[in-house]
């Protein structure tokens, strides 16, 4: 597969399935304030992930947009990071799930828009701005609920320690990336490393939280690798083209 | 430890006003906080470019059974208004 498609497919798919992840709070969240910001953070990644799945079906060219890539595609033909698909579980697990994501997304988007492929570039530009509210944000909430109360802080420390072997997905590199860096399309995912680790680690300082010392990691979200957690989220997301094939407003 | 956040008052400047208005109130940890979550909850649509957040308890205000005795002398004191000078033609709409 073009490795142009493949790119377009691991950042659209990864922003649409945390921004589907997000969504199952509407109503839920702990209090209306955090409600309404989850809700604007899953529209802004939604939003995305119409600019990467549009372009993908462009160079794909195949007459596939980004709605049919989204909710006519099963779990084998998803590119997205583990992370991503991982359950919600409490309020601290979502927002630790979201810093540790934003905390690559920002550079590998600051990256991207010095991309050589001006459309690639064009996407990542005008996501990064969304992208780093969505970081200055979840990092505040870390740190605010990790140098909390004695609750908040274990429950801190309990979604950091459980979603920490799925975040290494993010900086391991494959056949695909190589292609792409390159070309100068995208960067080769270590590079990324030093940002997430500087950022990451001031952040979990100033939330008294101790990083996890392992260093293994799950990997195969990026090649269409997924765990069970993916098939009844899209069984959802999907339900009703899949009812209704080619509904429309 | 008080378990609710605490009230704070959020106050926005349009793209198009000189001051900021008094839009709602919302609940938020800090004052850092307070002017985030006023971001996602008042300026969703484009609505400002400029974010005042206070807490409430900061405001003192006056008492609804004071409106008679704040209020109603105002209202026979036309000579407050300035009614009554005339005006040039030359000087055109004030």
């Amino acid at each position: 597969m073009a490795p142009l498609f493949e790119l377009c497919l691991r950042m659209g798919d990864s922003t649409l399935i945390l921004g589907q992840r997000l969504s199952e709070w509407c109503g839920h969240a702990p209090v209306l304030e955090e409600d309404i910001a989850l809700a604007n953070v899953a529209l802004d990644l939604i939003g995305q992930t119409q600019m990467w799945l549009g372009l993908a079906g462009e160079v794909e060219g195949q007459g596939r947009d980004a709605d049919a890539l989204a909710f006519r595609r099963d779990a084998g033909a998803f590119r997205n990071l583990l992370l991503v698909e991982r359950p919600n579980g409490d309020f601290g697990h979502t927002i630790m799930r979201q810093f540790l994501f934003d905390a690559w997304h920002l550079p590998m988007l600051r990256a991207l828009a010095g991309s050589s492929e001006p459309r690639v570039a064009a996407i990542a530009q005008k996501a990064e701005r969304e992208v780093a509210y969505h970081l200055e944000r979840s990092a505040g909430l870390v740190i605010r609920l990790g140098d909390g109360t004695g609750e908040s802080r274990a429950r801190m420390q309990a979604a950091l320690d459980a979603l920490w072997p799925w975040a290494g997905e993010m900086f391991a590199g494959d056949g695909v990336d190589a292609a792409l860096a390159a070309g100068e399309i995208a960067p080769d995912p270590a590079r990324l490393r030093p940002a997430w680790d500087g950022t990451v680690d001031a952040v979990l300082a100033e939330a008294t939280l101790a990083r996890p010392a392992g260093s293994f990691f799950h990997r195969g979200g990026r090649a269409g690798r997924h765990t069970e957690h993916l098939g009844h989220l899209l069984a959802e997301m999907q339900f009703l083209q899949r009812a209704y094939p080619g509904a429309a407003w | 430890m008080a378990k609710d956040w605490p009230l704070w008052e959020v106050f926005v400047r349009g793209a198009h006003g000189a001051g900021h208005r008094h839009v709602g109130s919302l609940h938020a940890p800090d004052a850092e906080m307070a002017l985030k979550n006023a971001r996602d909850v008042y300026t969703r649509r484009n609505e400002g470019v400029s974010i005042w957040v206070v807490p409430s308890a900061a405001i003192t205000a006056s008492a609804p059974g004071d409106k008679g005795p704040l209020f109603d002398p105002a209202n026979s004191k036309v000579y407050r208004h300035p009614t009554f000078y005339d005006i040039p033609d030359d000087v055109g709409h004030m």
